[in-house]
């Protein structure tokens, strides 16, 4: 019978059937394989009713400019029907430096907000209830110091620690992997993850302190197998070592959360977040027996793939992130953030970003899909796809336990190299037409369709410096100092930092010192290159 | 290009942003061509990658931001080039830049701006073009 191709592929290379039936299941128990909702092993998804209770949070990432201007796009956002708040750092918060530093120049505002100080932070959240909303916040290398500036307004605004819910990013093992930034080498930053952890058991219990990520190891160029596999052993990893550091794994792990992608290949994303959910509760089980079944549920947010994204035909991103939104449902997420279609361009306009809201409320509101668990359970293909992807994971997880661990793989290259080599081919394929990418190597139109982009404007660095240089004089900075010096001897030692750091914060330490100062006792990271 | 020595083009990712996919599509693609490629790594100051520049003796420097500080960062190469008496050493830059940006690197000396969804073969042939 003639097709239109010799092999079918996924868009991770794994081969598709011409059709799928009962032969395909035969190892397959709907027992043990797929259970009920919201029961083990957790494939049809972690509550029982899911949005038939409670449809997924509607959370966009944003922040540009200064604190002001990133104010206002909450407002909007929350004002358009948005249940949720997810904040973007501009580069230079993202690693430790404040706005003033040299290595700040011509960065402020522009990938994301510019925070440099907890006068900062109190601007960027006015007139916001932090007990009635949740705040993401992604931010990796300085987490620990963000969020210490985050408890630090609240408890300013009466708000009890056990009212706050919300994320911390805070996952320094896939920055080292995929998206780049660090402060320092991996043992240091690790125990400021656990010391966040061991704090938010004790005084933040509904507060999610990690969010172990895969989005940006699949925006770098990883299949959907290698997100699933490098995600969920960094996720391991990052238990081993608070098990080490003397926490019961039923304190902190139901308050672990995860974080992917969602391409293009519409049942095989559907497919790798059942098998994440499924892998997760196999590995918390088997490896660490946990008493609380909330330790082995994995809970998730989803974003689109900004990596799919055109600048040729930018409105035609409307289309391929409802998709990818659509997949995400059906794959059981917790909350979402569907990109804009001007992302590939600059940072989104207020237009671009309520279209892109929008575009979940319909899946919402309008499709029905919303109204049964798990719809493709039970479809031979989805559930052949979702055992394969199980499997292609276990296969990288024994890769990375031969390596002596995710830490040991980092500094060797492993998957920086893996995920090098998948990006490869993925831009040969394109090369090659083997993969069509629409308005890019096929349907091409000779002349960009010109669309508005968001501008930031030159003051916003300007009036940063400025407020930095005033916040420096009218602070005590004989009570700063002495407070940095607390916070590097107990980083000598091994005692928690949060409540160093909280100390520092109150004496108005800008982010930039209290990095520095850590870095002078941790030291710093120079990565191995791969290329 | 019979008798003539590869071309030695410096690649790198200048200022704070991580995203190194692309440039390391770049830096293959090149090589594949038969280009000599001195990739800087990440986190390079304007400074740092124009020494590199005039240590490697290269003939091209290619710079990818996904930043959105190309504005600032991008002329700042030039002008060094221009206090080192290295302008001969062609700029061209790739990342999220918008289309309204372009013209004012152009202005500014940048020889050329690959944005998204560039075939590797365009940037080859860029670089291939530059020898007479």
């Amino acid at each position: 019978m003639h097709e239109r191709k010799e092999r079918f592929t996924s868009l991770s290379g794994l081969p598709v059937e011409r059709v799928y039936t009962n032969d395909d299941l035969k190892q397959w128990s709907p027992e043990k394989d797929l259970g009920e909702p919201g029961a083990f092993p957790y494939t049809r998804g972690i509550h029982p009713t899911m949005y038939r209770g409670r449809p997924w949070t509607m959370r966009q990432f944003a922040g540009f400019g200064s604190a002001e201007d990133t104010n206002k796009r909450f407002k909007y956002l929350l004002q358009h029907g948005q249940t949720g708040l997810s904040v973007a750092f501009d580069m230079p918060t993202l690693m430790g430096l404040d706005a003033d530093h040299a290595q700040a120049r011509g960065e402020v505002g522009y990938c994301g907000v510019t925070i440099s100080s907890l006068e900062d932070m109190e601007r960027l959240f006015d007139g916001i209830p932090l007990d009635r909303v949740t705040t993401s916040m992604t931010i990796n290398g300085p987490a620990a110091v963000i969020f210490a500036m985050y408890l630090t307004m609240a408890e300013r605004r009466g708000i009890a620690f056990d009212k706050l819910g919300g994320t911390l990013q805070n996952d320094i093992l896939k920055e080292y992997i995929a998206q780049k930034e660090w402060l320092f080498p991996p043992e240091p930053h690790l125990r400021l993850i656990v010391d966040t952890l061991g704090y938010c058991t004790q005084h933040v219990p509904k507060w999610h302190p990690i969010s172990i990520s895969g989005y940006h190891i699949r925006e770098a160029g990883s299949t959907a197998v290698q997100e699933l596999a490098f995600t969920l052993y960094d996720g391991l990893t990052y238990v081993e070592a608070a098990l080490k550091a003397g926490l019961n794994v039923d304190s902190f792990a139901p308050q672990l959360s995860f974080f992917f992608n969602v391409h293009n290949d519409f049942f095989e994303e559907i497919a790798k977040f059942r098998a994440a959910r499924r892998l997760w509760a196999r590995e918390m089980e088997r490896r660490f027996h946990p008493k609380d079944p909330r330790s082995l549920q994995m809970r998730c947010h989803a974003q689109t793939a900004g990596c799919s994204l055109t600048a040729q035909q930018p409105m035609n991103n409307v289309v391929r992130t409802t998709l990818q939104a659509l997949a995400a449902i059906l794959g059981g997420t917790q909350s979402l953030h569907t990109n804009s279609m001007d992302e590939t361009l600059a940072l989104p306009t207020e237009v671009a970003v309520k279209l892109a809201l929008r575009s979940q409320q319909i899946i919402a509101h309008e499709s029905e899909v919303t109204n049964t668990v798990d719809p493709l359970g039970g479809s031979y293909y989805v559930e052949s796809l979702t055992t394969r992807l199980e499997e292609e994971a276990q296969a990288l997880f024994r890769r990375l336990d031969t390596l002596g661990g995710m830490v040991k793989a980092i500094e060797q290259g492993f998957p920086q190299r893996e995920i090098l080599e998948a990006s490869l081919r993925y831009q040969r394929e394109v090369e090659r037409k083997e993969r069509i990418i629409v308005g890019v190597n096929e349907y091409v139109e000779p002349e960009s369709t010109a669309i508005p982009t968001l501008k930031i404007g030159a003051e916003v660095e300007k009036d940063q410096v400025d407020r930095l240089s005033s916040l420096r004089l009218r602070r005590d900075s004989f009570r700063m100092a002495g407070m940095l010096e607390a916070l590097q001897e107990a980083a000598a030692g091994d005692e928690n930092l949060m409540p160093y750091l909280l100390d520092s914060v109150k004496a108005d330490a800008t982010l930039g010192e209290i990095c520095a100062a850590l870095k002078e006792v941790f030291g710093t990271y120079k990565e191995p290159v791969v290329i | 290009m019979v008798g003539t020595a590869p071309l030695r083009v410096l690649l790198g990712k200048v200022g704070l942003d991580g995203h190194d996919r692309g440039i390391k599509l770049v830096a293959r693609a090149l090589r594949d061509a038969g280009m000599e490629v001195v990739y800087t790594g990440l986190h390079q100051t304007p400074e740092q990658v124009v020494n590199t520049a005039i240590q490697e003796d290269v003939n091209a420097i290619g710079l990818s931001l996904l930043s959105g500080a190309h504005n600032y960062l991008l002329p700042r190469v030039i002008e060094l080039l221009k206090q080192k008496g290295a302008e001969d050493i062609i700029v061209f830059g790739g990342g999220i830049i918008p289309d309204a940006d372009v013209s004012g690197l152009k202005a500014a000396g940048v020889r050329h701006i690959f944005g998204p969804g560039t075939p590797m073969a365009g940037i080859v042939d860029f670089l291939k073009g530059l020898r007479p």
